[in-house]
């Protein structure tokens, strides 16, 4: 309801000030109160709507409380609901007011008509003033005792609204223990979803005080509750319908007969017309499989259709809600959605926010088969008058040329943009060449050619220009004239605002230098010199660095500034697996639609109403309840800032600077910050001081895990310190300084694959093979772990990074070592080891 | 669990604002309507229906110009919350037959006291209109639905046949006609929203319709119902290949509303259900299978010297000539050096209007009908303020189309009868089954 406080509104024309109009109102309802005149009822009505649309539009009405109170008084139900609107809304700014009116209120609560008794106790549940809660106990029993759904149904949310108020009185007046009962025995589907919601809420609230609330939370959890409740879900309304899948995704079912059984019980759910409906089932589908990966991946089959069905029906925003989770589905399986390509083709008409995330999908479902036909039709947007969108399209169709070993195509593709001489087009697709570039360097001839046909003029973005300029410098000796190009940009040094392009322009100088020195001399002066003139201090320090290693050696010089350079194999995902998994997680809810797990955007109290099975869900990342709190708010912030510094540095990798760290380990970092916490929990099971309640949260999951296996015992030429302790900084330190020694992909056994259901079933393994874990994530079938092992009576060290795809038991392997030498043995070692999780 | 709703006008003023939880600051209304209006993210000109501010998450729903918008601070299932403020919309017009700012503003009373059942404490009770009505008691104000720009799909009918009444559609379901007695009918609609993409040789890229049947009853003492469809229908194609010339129509997926009974669909294609007041959709359905689209457009753009180019656009409409399409707009977007447009109508021409929108450089064409069998051409020359490199007709394009055909539609679904259980045999309600085809996204590249 509108604010009564604030008065200070700028009052327009059509609406009144309200000092005046009030004053006239509380006279004329005066002369009504006591009228018992024929049609007197007819001008209250009148009254009351002039004041409760002056409420509306935040005047304060308030002072006619006494007013209103004496002329409720009437059979008239239009009248009083009015009434009883405009007392809960100015009850709790005038506490005395309120009690006048507590006894027309229980009056009506006794009422012969069910539904004045349901409408009194609400707005007597509604006052929301805490010493007026007395007066609501006694209404509340009975109306949960009430003959009448309606009043029940009022009276469940009116025990919520009275714990919301006052939770001692809520839980001395017992009840709880009330609507627990409620639950499981009204006959009325709607007060079970009150129970349901209100329970919830109540136990949820009390559960970090009282033990037993928590347990109570828990037996919401139980079988007998969840099957009383699945067995009557088509008797509840859409919305509650939603309530109750929400609360079966919480359930673990004991084997996967259940889960077959929860699921052909919930299949017609899916072609429910409420998206909510269908998306909250979905949900409960994808979570009870995910340990099956079979079926898990039948599940994407089969939640496809009603999703895309839900896309194409309903209003735009609606279709988005929609849209938002099938784009999670789509980066999580883009091989289930690839013959589907033609179904997230933008429509000229819908909003960015919708082209954008088609894009996404369009880039991700890219393969063999469809490539041809995705970047013909982003081509095509790319010529677009909806100018956010080319641009869009235009990196689309380069994160396909990236992701895709055929690219001939693609590449003459991009090449043409540089042609279509529109200057977003030609600026974006410079970048995506010089990307691309760096890829594959074997294109370099083609687009050699096209970008020397630039014109340095016409290219005016930062990022366009800085990327041309170093194409310029890197391939200098392929371009006749990128001399003389780069010494017209620096004689327009001062012209040029840009410290990122005056940055790129030096280095560009130096590397043509390099290579035609004759050519380049002038200008690398020239650059210098502008360079240490420079008022930004990071053109400064550039500027008077090159000249200093100059001046020392030039052929040192070159090694620093050009050195020759291998081709980039991957680029950063902007996304972590950890943060894509705990999307998933809180699938069908706002997480999905900020595409940022709810940490980041929402206060802890706020998660979700029923968020306790964090405990069950994440045991490697939801640590909440195992750390103190304040440790998890820093780590929430760690991992926000490492991930916005993974986006700058990347963006500085991207840009063609050849010293910034490969990208690719700036991604690997933000991981690893983020995995600290675990880091405590892993080391505690690791070093077995704790392995009875891991075993124990396993259990928990119903997952029937191998025991620990016993140590491997053949004997590598090469070996390990088992008790190896390294710390996460120092781990961090010599992953981004160490040179990458192997990178292998190798198959899992079968058992293997099907052993590794949670991260620390491998851990322990690896454990016994003198290898540890220092950060691990993931869930089925995605998990990423880094190890680290250390020589025998030796300081060096050897670091693992380890992606394993249970779907398709493979798993690749990255290893850096302090001693290069011994890397090899390591791997072998290492590969060995993991050959053999699941099999002893 | 949401927190406030509330109504906003397009100038943002509140029209109705219900606080349920007092867990949001009231001056909420206040920083959505700024927010909305001065939406500007990465280009993106729209503020999308989900947004979050200051850990306040906002969604809102556009309905006939008014903004439907709830808050909450509680990371909730956004398509629960946006499916509800459209069902809220709903709710508010069967009972007022019309929704938009007028009606709304002068029946406020009623829109609370529906407010106060559909929502407790945040939570949703209900939003079936049927169990509303034992719960409301406000009559509505009920505008003069004539003067109404139409707003809906179905308000369409009123222009259209004449065996409409004109009042049906935007009925309240609780007020009584003039007479004091309700008129036993039902209305039936199979509206079809169509999007075909030609590529520049006129072949078809992709084509898919979204169908809904759309019921709205006013039957008293809620009749069971039985609806069949083509008995040839067959559903369930995951994927785009076209099976042209089976005959039979093919859906590929269709869900259903919760009132809807599917006993005998598999065998005999019905539909049974008790509909309940209101107006709902019995059914959407997709489809992706080939189908002859309405209309052909072709188009050509030829520089005519330094300055000049000629545009030729030619609209076919390959229907029966017993079906006339209705509001037909077509635009094109021009090269951005166009400063002036001559048009030439065809001889004869009637209830064309033509027209060159500067702003954004875009030609539009806008014919009144279109009756199935003709062919319509429009001539334009264009002039240019500087001389032109680059292939023209890259510049321009792609030409989009909307427009809406009654009694037509486009995947061949059909109701085959409409059957109700009958009281008595006096007992003989009005029946309206209609059929109606829209463009969704209709694109002809060049």
């Amino acid at each position: 309801m509108a604010p009564p406080a604030q008065t200070n509104r700028s009052p327009s024309p059509s609406q009144p000030s309200g000092k005046s109009e009030v004053t006239d109102l509380k006279l004329q309802l005066r002369q009504l109160a006591g009228s018992r005149l024929p049609g007197v009822d007819d001008s209250k009505r009148e009254l009351f709507k002039k004041v409760i649309s002056y409420m509306t539009i935040g005047i304060d009405v308030s002072s006619v409380f006494g007013e209103m109170v004496m002329c409720s008084a009437t059979s008239d139900i239009v009248l009083k609901k009015m009434c009883y609107l405009y007392v809960g809304n100015y009850a709790k700014v005038n506490p005395d007011l309120a009690l006048l009116t507590i006894n027309f209120l229980q009056r009506d609560c006794k009422d012969e008509d069910p539904m004045i008794r349901g409408l009194a106790l609400r707005s007597l549940s509604s006052l929301n003033v805490a010493n007026l809660v007395e007066y609501l106990v006694g209404p509340l029993n009975s109306g949960l005792k009430d003959n009448n759904s309606y009043v029940r149904m009022v009276a469940v949310i009116g025990v919520l609204k009275l714990y919301h108020i006052s939770a001692s009185t809520c839980t001395d007046a017992d009840f709880p223990a009330v609507l627990k009962h409620l639950l499981l025995n009204d006959q009325d589907t709607q007060v079970v979803a009150n129970c349901l919601l209100a329970l919830q809420e109540i136990w949820s609230g009390e559960a970090s005080t009282s033990e037993e609330a928590l347990r109570e939370r828990e037996t919401l959890l139980s079988k007998p509750v969840i099957y009383y409740l699945l067995n009557r879900i088509k008797e509840f309304s859409e919305w509650a319908q939603c309530l109750v899948l929400d609360l079966v995704v919480k359930y673990v079912p004991s084997d996967s007969n259940e889960i077959f059984n929860i699921m052909n019980l919930l299949e017609d759910r899916l072609q429910h017309a409420n998206g909510a409906v269908v998306l909250a089932t979905a949900k409960v589908f994808l979570h009870m499989t995910l340990s099956m990966t079979d079926v898990h991946q039948q599940v994407y089959e089969r939640i496809k259709a009603p999703l895309l069905t839900l896309v194409s029906s309903g209003s735009p925003e609606q279709s988005y809600a929609v849209l938002s989770h099938l784009h999670l589905l789509v980066m999580r399986a883009p091989y289930v959605f690839s013959s589907d390509y033609k179904h997230f083709y933008c429509q000229y008409n819908e909003p960015s926010y919708v082209k954008k995330l088609k894009l996404e999908m369009l880039t991700a479902v890219a393969n063999e088969s469809n490539t041809y036909e995705i970047v013909t039709e982003l081509c095509e947007y790319a010529a677009n008058v909806d100018i956010p969108i080319a641009r869009e399209s235009i990196r689309a169709v380069g994160k396909i040329a990236l992701q895709q070993y055929d690219v001939n195509a693609i590449v003459d593709r991009l090449l043409q943009f540089l042609e279509m001489e529109k200057d977003y087009v030609t600026a974006e697709a410079l970048v995506l060449v010089k990307d691309l570039l760096r890829k594959y360097p074997q294109w370099s001839q083609d687009c050699i050619a096209v970008v020397g046909n630039i014109s340095s003029q016409n290219v005016q973005e930062p990022k366009a220009k800085a990327a041309l300029i170093w194409m310029l410098g890197e391939y200098s000796q392929d371009m006749s004239d990128s001399p003389y190009i780069l010494e017209s940009l620096t004689e327009n040094w001062d012209e040029e605002h840009s410290p990122e392009v005056r940055l790129h322009l030096l280095t560009a100088v130096m590397k043509c230098f390099f290579k035609r020195p004759p050519e380049t001399q002038k200008a690398l002066g020239a650059a210098l010199a502008a360079g240490l003139a420079d008022l930004h201090q990071d053109v400064h320090d550039r500027a008077l660095f090159y000249y200093r290693l100059l001046q020392h050696n030039v052929t040192v010089a070159e090694r620093v500034v050009n050195p020759p350079k291998q081709a980039v194999s991957v680029f950063a995902d902007t996304q972590s697996s950890e943060v894509k998994d705990r999307i998933f997680d809180e699938f069908n809810s706002l997480s999905v639609v900020y595409q940022k797990p709810s940490y980041m955007f929402t206060d802890k109290e706020h998660r979700g109403p029923f968020e306790f099975s964090d405990e069950l869900g994440n045991l490697s990342i939801g640590t909440e309840s195992n750390v103190p709190a304040h440790v998890v708010e820093a780590n929430d912030k760690d991992l926000l800032l490492s991930t916005s510094e993974k986006e700058e540095i990347r963006g500085a990798g991207t840009n063609g600077s050849a010293y910034t760290a490969p990208s690719y380990d700036s991604s690997l970092i933000s991981i690893a910050t983020q995995a600290q916490p675990d880091l405590a929990i892993s080391n505690a099971e690791v070093a077995g001081l704790s392995p009875q309640s891991s075993l124990a949260i396993d259990d928990l999951l119903g997952l029937g895990l191998p025991a620990v296996p016993a140590p491997a015992p053949s004997p590598p030429p090469l070996k390990l310190n088992a008790r190896a302790v390294l710390d996460p900084g120092t781990f961090q330190q010599k992953w981004r300084q160490l040179p990458l020694s192997v990178s292998e992909e190798l198959s899992l056994s079968p058992q293997g694959a099907a052993a590794l259901t949670t991260p620390q079933a491998l851990l322990r393994h690896m454990q016994g093979h003198s290898v540890h874990c220092i950060a691990s994530g993931g869930q089925s079938p995605n998990f990423k772990f880094f190890f680290f092992a250390q020589k025998a009576e030796e300081s060096s060290i050897f670091l693992v990074e380890c992606k394993i795809n249970t779907s398709s038991a493979k798993a690749q392997i990255t290893i850096k070592a302090d001693d290069q030498s011994m890397s090899q043995a390591f791997s072998t070692l290492f590969q060995s080891a993991l050959s053999k999780f699941g099999t002893s | 669990m949401i927190s406030q709703f509330f109504v906003l006008s397009q100038r943002g003023d509140n029209i109705v604002f219900r606080d349920y939880r007092g867990e949001v600051q009231k001056a909420s209304a206040e920083i959505f309507f700024r927010k909305v209006k001065f939406w500007k993210e990465d280009g993106e000109e729209e503020a999308p229906p989900v947004f979050n501010v200051d850990g306040v998450n906002y969604f809102h729903v556009k309905v006939v110009g008014l903004l439907f918008v709830a808050t909450t601070r509680v990371n909730v299932s956004p398509s629960l919350v946006l499916e509800l403020l459209q069902r809220i919309a709903r709710v508010i017009k069967d009972y007022l037959g019309v929704l938009n700012e007028d009606s709304l503003r002068k029946n406020f009373v009623l829109v609370y006291e529906l407010l106060d059942e559909v929502i407790d404490f945040g939570y949703v009770q209900t939003t079936s209109t049927e169990l509303l009505k034992s719960y409301v008691f406000n009559e509505p104000l009920v505008v003069d639905a004539a003067r109404l720009q139409p707003l809906n799909p179905a308000a369409i009918f009123m222009q259209g046949t004449k065996r409409m009444p004109g009042t049906a559609v935007t009925k309240s379901v609780v007020a009584n006609e003039p007479g004091g007695r309700k008129r036993e009918e039902i209305f039936v609609d199979i509206i079809e929203k169509i999007s075909v993409t030609f590529s520049s040789s006129g072949y078809i890229l992709t084509s898919e319709i979204d169908g809904t049947i759309q019921m709205k009853s006013y039957l008293s003492g809620n009749p069971e119902i039985r609806l069949a469809l083509n008995e040839d229908l067959s559903i369930g194609r995951g994927d785009y290949r076209s099976s042209f010339g089976s005959g039979s129509v093919i859906l590929d997926d269709c869900n259903f509303h919760e009132s809807v009974r599917l006993d005998n669909f598999d065998t005999d294609r019905t539909l049974t259900l008790v509909p309940p007041d209101g107006e709902f959709p019995v059914m959407n359905y997709r489809m992706t299978q080939e189908f002859k689209p309405p209309f052909r457009i072709n188009t050509l753009i030829e520089e005519a010297g330094a300055l000049k180019a000629e545009v030729i656009l030619k609209v076919s409409a390959e229907f029966p000539s017993s079906i006339t399409a209705n509001t037909i707009i077509v635009q094109m977007p021009l090269p951005k050096y166009t400063t002036r447009v001559n048009f030439e109508l065809e001889p004869g021409a009637l209830g064309q209007t033509t027209d060159f929108k500067e702003a954004n450089r875009r030609l539009e064409w806008g014919l009144k009908k279109i009756v199935g069998g003709s062919e319509h051409t429009l001539r334009a020359k264009l002039t240019f303020s500087q001389e032109f490199h680059g292939n023209i007709t890259k510049e321009s394009g792609p030409v989009s189309a909307t427009f809406t055909i009654p009694m037509y539609n486009a995947s061949r679904l059909q109701v085959k009868y409409l059957q109700i259980a009958k009281k008595s045999s006096a007992y003989n309600p009005y029946r309206w089954v209609r059929y109606v085809t829209q463009a969704n996204s209709y694109v002809a590249r060049m």
